[in-house]
């Protein structure tokens, strides 16, 4: 809503600069979006006279102009416009003038002849096309003849005027007009501004109900009522209107629907004129036929839904109610005899049928935030005056009333106690009644409260909390003390879930993954890969891209997304984690997915970066299994970590893949990306991995446990073993493990060898077992002994070649 | 030469031996030599026996201070020899400092995690707990349960991605809210919750827009909870996460499911309150909506609102981290450009 500060001023007694009043708006009522004025960054543009023009003697358009600026010899000015003509009173930017987009005028030369400087169009000095009547959108812009030559043109083209525009949140639509933000002034500055009740001069021989008959269903149209005025004649609004319009951001039309929109604009009341000859028999408010269509004053063919409220006539819709009128009745230069319609239409049908054509006009918005029932008739009033004023011809006498509606003004019983209660002030009922009195709510003294009065402009007040946020606003939020909450404590801690979860993050972090966000929302096709579990897919119903279409059933496709910037941008290490939620669906039925917990992560290129003395190979499946291996120790999930080789994943490569299990239960995957899917996301060898984080969480914990550490010394063997390439590591490790004997402690794979001087499908492996007894030294007979039984079962059993 | 005599030529030779000596091993046969049984010493000490009896004791104690002084001699000459040493093994072992140190491994947390972990420990510290919830949510929960009933023009402010005419993308965590009001026993003491997450919004990415972002939510429900008490949790907030001379303000605003409702402003982060582009020189930059609770939500989680009231309040992690850091493209968020990540590697400090 832009509110030009001039028009304030009639009712109000305000003198701070336009600053001081938005901020005080801001601080007490609604958002300012700016403060503007139109002769920001303008300079020497004044009004000119145009005492003569010639054609100028190279050019078919070009004209010569002598303009009188006030100086003591006229310019000698060229001017392209087609409407410029000798006798004008026109805008001129002077030489070493600053005209609108800062753009700076000089004298030159136009096709040889002088020309010092320019005769300006509206656009051309920073107004915005929209709002630049069509008389003059395609010429330099002509005064009334009243104006003073040589003086800046600010002034009478308003743009000295101060322009407020103000961002209405949804619940403050009174504010959506002048009258109900003087209303709001008046409170703001305990002021009482007078405003009069319009009279209307009607014509006794002219009766509005001979002249038209109109019936309203009430559930679309609370009130509904029409006046007319009779051999009116169209012409340009005066220079005040047209400039009053103009500030307010709406473009000047003809001198009734003018009036129609600067009413809207002081009353917040949208009216609509129809020319009465147009329309056929009576009119009535109702929703469209399935199929019905109107052409609307855009000159866009619209089909109407059932949905649709329309004013129709005998034959076919004349207007779409509330949001838009139809060209085939609307004011042109002929008409004379106009309807004018003043309604309350309803906010809901008014907002889907503004949603469903996007057609969001300042009367639809209006409607949907609400009217004020009481100054639907004196807006009506005001304006059929109005176009009797500037355009003549005779207002009907009476109003024709469809539907009307006088709501009952609620009462609210509000207590000083309650109010300080929920604010923390400390505020007498006294202070409280006070604020209700500069805001214009009356109120009564009833027991220890105050019964409050809610005026019908006020339609956001209900309830005792409404009546709150006056006090605390008109108050002053500044006043307000600051405490803390006090009372009964409690204690902030987190969850145990809560704890694993950020511990997650640590750990991953301390070993070198870094934390990414990748969207949840993304396309079919990778909501679908790295599937741990099957699931059907969750579709948004209509989402503003297919690359954000479905919920995602692993983390992992937006990791790699996440690379394939990273490597569109030149960056070949990356090592990232994600944590977040997963969505997964039994069946098509299931509407609502599950939500599952999941933990993800990638490598490729270098973890460490290469340096003098660090000499980095590429990372591979070891070293993001140690950080996996890590992570689920860290965690302290109880029982052992296996790792089973899978092919199972399409998306990963078929011999570098391991499904990941704790203690039995399966938690998720790691390996390498299938190179074919690497190739699609466009990036190079990457290792990754997959948990499900809900069942690390829910597993079972083993709490750290101190075990004093053994006094006496350890003995290490080592062993080294030719064994078939398909014996794994886990094999001989559980069998060494199993028979290994009550010292065993510990076994660590040292080497793993494949290739020369080992025969064909053989690899070499070399373990270092140590031994300890908690209780005594160990004897070496001892540890031989287990030794060699670990050595025969070797053979024995994995047919391994003792070396 | 009298045996005293004797014995102090023996100790001036032997330091003048011991001082020139400039190796280890030299040293230690000046001292086997010198103290030894075969040594000058001993011989002379030997001689001690044909001295008058009375004069016997006064030389044997100078034998002793002798023998003393060169054990002593000896001691402080090898620290020397071994120190000079120790040296020239530590000068030849001398390295550039300047060399870069070996590369580890550390990963950071998102920028957008450390401003939400700030939140959470600050709200911890003041008996807040925090509540997660699903990201799929009911359109009661969502929007019913916090005053918006369907038809409700404020649910055009938001505009929503649906899964279903009642499933939903939540579009602000305060769904919790209703969830944590329905279960909380007010009998055991107040509700002091946040609710860090991600919620979703049917927008069109762009620089100031995301389809995906963040909230962090809190509400205090008690019998006696104020609107001082919000501002004052406010500006603690304030502070406590920019610092001491970050200030805030309130305006009025509108929230379905508050009343009165304000809109935050602090103090802003480019200029301090003096005005500057960023703050459309109001030297304030809002931050976040909050509120005291609308009875209504009250009232619909079974709460009795005569009884009980509080504030909540809602702010966006992303936008924090973009003033704080200067982020002018919100999507920057959701890239993972490691260059871009790695560069908030303070983790909130
Ligand atoms: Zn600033």
């Amino acid at each position: 809503m832009r509110l030009a500060y001039s028009w304030l001023k009639k009712y109000l007694d305000l003198d701070m600069p336009a600053k001081d009043l938005a901020e005080k708006i801001e601080r007490t009522a609604v958002e300012v979006d700016s403060v503007t004025r139109g002769d920001n960054g303008l300079k020497k543009i004044v009004i000119g006279h145009i005492l003569s023009m010639t054609t100028h003697p190279d050019s078919d358009h070009l004209h010569i102009c002598s303009v009188d600026v006030g100086e003591d010899q006229p310019l000698q000015i060229v001017c392209g416009a087609p409407n410029v003509a000798a006798g004008q009173k026109v805008i001129v930017a002077l030489p070493n003038s600053r005209i609108g987009g800062n753009v700076k005028i000089k004298r030159s030369k136009m096709r040889g002849v002088e020309s010092e400087g320019m005769i300006c169009a509206l656009d051309e000095i920073g107004f915005s096309k929209d709002v630049v009547p069509k008389e003059w959108a395609d010429g330099i812009y002509v005064f009334d003849d009243d104006v003073p030559v040589g003086e800046p043109v600010y002034h009478y083209l308003g743009m000295d005027d101060p322009i407020i525009d103000l961002d209405v949140t949804p619940n403050r639509g009174d504010m959506l007009s002048i009258l109900g933000t003087v209303h709001e002034l008046a409170a703001i500055y305990n002021q009482h501004p007078e405003i009069k009740a319009p009279v209307v001069n009607e014509d006794p021989s002219l009766r509005a109900n001979d002249e038209i008959h109109a019936t309203a269903d009430h559930q679309l149209a609370k009130t509904y009522k029409l006046r007319v005025i009779k051999g009116v004649k169209i012409a340009p609004s005066p220079a005040w209107l047209q400039i009053t319009l103009w500030n307010a951001g709406v473009r000047p039309i003809n001198n009734v629907v003018d009036v129609t929109n600067y009413i809207l604009m002081k009353y917040g009341q949208p009216l609509h004129s129809f020319d009465q000859d147009k329309i056929d028999g009576d009119i009535t408010v109702r929703l469209a036929n399935q199929g019905e269509k109107i052409t609307t004053l855009d000159e866009e063919e619209r089909e109407l839904s059932t949905e649709d409220m329309v004013i129709a006539d005998q034959k076919q819709p004349i207007a779409i109610a509330g949001v838009m009128g139809g060209f085939n009745t609307q004011i042109d230069d002929n008409t004379k005899d106009v309807v004018l319609e003043s309604a309350i239409f309803d906010s809901f049908h008014i907002r889907k049928t503004a949603q469903r054509h996007v057609l969001h006009s300042e009367a639809s918005q209006r409607f949907e935030r609400g009217i004020n029932p009481d100054t639907v008739e004196a807006a009506v009033n005001e304006a059929a005056n109005m176009i009797q004023q500037l355009a003549g011809g005779h207002i009907a006498q009476g109003i024709v009333t469809a539907s009307e509606y006088h709501p009952e003004l609620p009462t609210i019983f509000i207590t000083a106690e309650r109010t300080n209660h929920v604010l923390g002030t400390d505020l007498s009922l006294e202070d409280i009644k006070q604020i209700f009195d500069r805001l214009g709510f009356s109120s009564e003294s009833v027991k220890d409260g105050l019964n409050v009065t809610i005026p019908a402009r006020r339609w956001d007040i209900h309830i005792e909390a409404d009546l709150f946020e006056e006090v605390a606003r008109i108050y002053g939020y500044d006043n307000l003390p600051a405490t803390l909450p006090t009372g009964r404590q409690t204690i902030g801690t987190l969850t145990p879930t809560q704890k694993i979860q950020r511990a997650s993050r640590q750990i991953l972090e301390g070993l070198g993954l870094t934390q990414a966000i990748s969207y949840s929302l993304t396309t079919e096709a990778k909501a679908s890969m790295f599937l741990m579990r099957d699931s059907k897919l969750t579709k948004l119903m209509s989402p503003m891209t297919q690359d954000h279409s479905t919920l995602r059933m692993n983390i992992l496709s937006g990791l790699l997304d996440d690379v394939a910037y990273n490597h569109a941008h030149k960056v070949d290490d990356v090592a990232l984690y994600e944590t977040g939620r997963v969505f997964y669906k039994d069946s098509d039925d299931q509407v609502r997915p599950e939500e599952v917990e999941h933990i993800a992560g990638v490598l490729t290129g270098n973890l460490t970066d290469p340096s003098w003395n660090n000499h980095v190979s590429p990372v591979d499946f070891y070293q993001l299994k140690g950080i996996v291996d890590q992570f689920i120790t860290n965690l302290g999930v109880n029982g052992a970590i296996t790792y089973t080789s899978t092919d199972r994943y399409p998306e990963m490569h078929p011999g570098r893949t391991a499904d990941i299990a704790v203690h039995g239960h399966y938690v998720g995957f790691i390996g390498q990306v299938h190179p074919k899917i690497a190739k699609q996301f466009k990036i190079k060898q990457t290792y990754a991995f997959e948990l499900n984080m809900q069942t690390l969480i829910d597993l079972p914990k083993t709490d750290d446990q101190y075990q004093a550490i053994s006094k006496y010394p350890s003995v290490k063997r080592d062993i080294s073993l030719l064994v078939d390439t398909s014996v794994s590591n886990d094999q001989v490790v559980e069998l060494m493990n199993k028979r290994g004997g009550a010292f065993l402690h510990d076994i660590q794979l040292f080497d793993v060898y494949e290739g020369k001087n080992v025969p064909n499908g053989k690899k070499s492996m070399a373990y270092s077992l140590v031994y300890v007894n908690p209780r005594e030294t160990l004897k070496d007979e001892v540890v031989t002994a287990a030794f060699e039984k670990v050595k025969k079962h070797l053979t024995d059993e994995l047919n391994a070649e003792i070396r | 030469m009298s045996l005293r005599d004797q014995l102090t030529e023996i100790k001036q030779k032997g330091l003048a031996d011991i001082d020139s000596t400039t190796d280890l091993k030299k040293l230690n046969e000046i001292r086997v030599h010198l103290l030894g049984k075969k040594g000058p010493i001993t011989a002379a000490l030997r001689g001690i026996k044909d001295l008058p009896v009375d004069e016997r004791p006064e030389v044997g104690s100078y034998a002793n201070k002798i023998r003393d002084a060169i054990t002593q001699a000896v001691a402080d000459h090898r620290e020397n020899l071994e120190n000079a040493v120790l040296n020239k093994q530590l000068a030849a072992e001398t390295i550039d400092v300047t060399l870069p140190g070996k590369p580890v491994a550390q990963g950071q947390p998102h920028v957008i995690q450390q401003i939400i972990d700030e939140f959470v420990d600050l709200f911890l510290g003041m008996g807040y707990q925090v509540l997660q919830g699903p990201e799929v949510e009911s359109d009661k929960y969502n929007f019913e349960m916090m005053n918006l009933p369907k038809n409700h023009p404020a649910r055009d402010m938001q505009d929503t991605f649906y899964l279903s005419s009642e499933y939903l993308m939540r579009s602000q965590t305060s769904p919790m809210q209703a969830r944590a009001l329905e279960k909380h026993d007010f009998s055991k003491g107040p509700l002091k919750m946040i609710s860090p997450g991600i919620v979703y919004r049917r927008d069109t990415d762009d620089p100031t827009h995301s389809h995906q972002f963040h909230q962090v939510e809190g509400l205090v429900i008690d019998r006696h909870i104020t609107m001082a008490d919000l501002k004052g949790t406010l500006i603690t907030m304030a502070q406590k996460i920019f610092g001491d001379k970050f200030d805030i303000r309130l305006r009025p605003s509108y929230f379905p499911f508050t009343e009165p409702s304000v809109e935050v402003d602090v103090t802003c982060f480019n200029c301090m309150g003096k005005g500057c582009d960023v703050c459309k020189h109001t030297g304030w930059i809002e931050v976040l909506g909050a509120g005291m609770v609308h009875p209504n939500v009250l009232e619909m989680a079974g709460v009795d609102s005569k009884v009980y009231g509080g504030f909540a309040f809602g702010v966006g992690p992303d936008r924090f981290a973009m003033l704080k850091y200067g982020v002018d493209d919100i999507r920057d968020f959701y890239l993972d450009d490691v260059r871009f990540l790695d560069q908030f590697d303070k983790r909130g400090i």
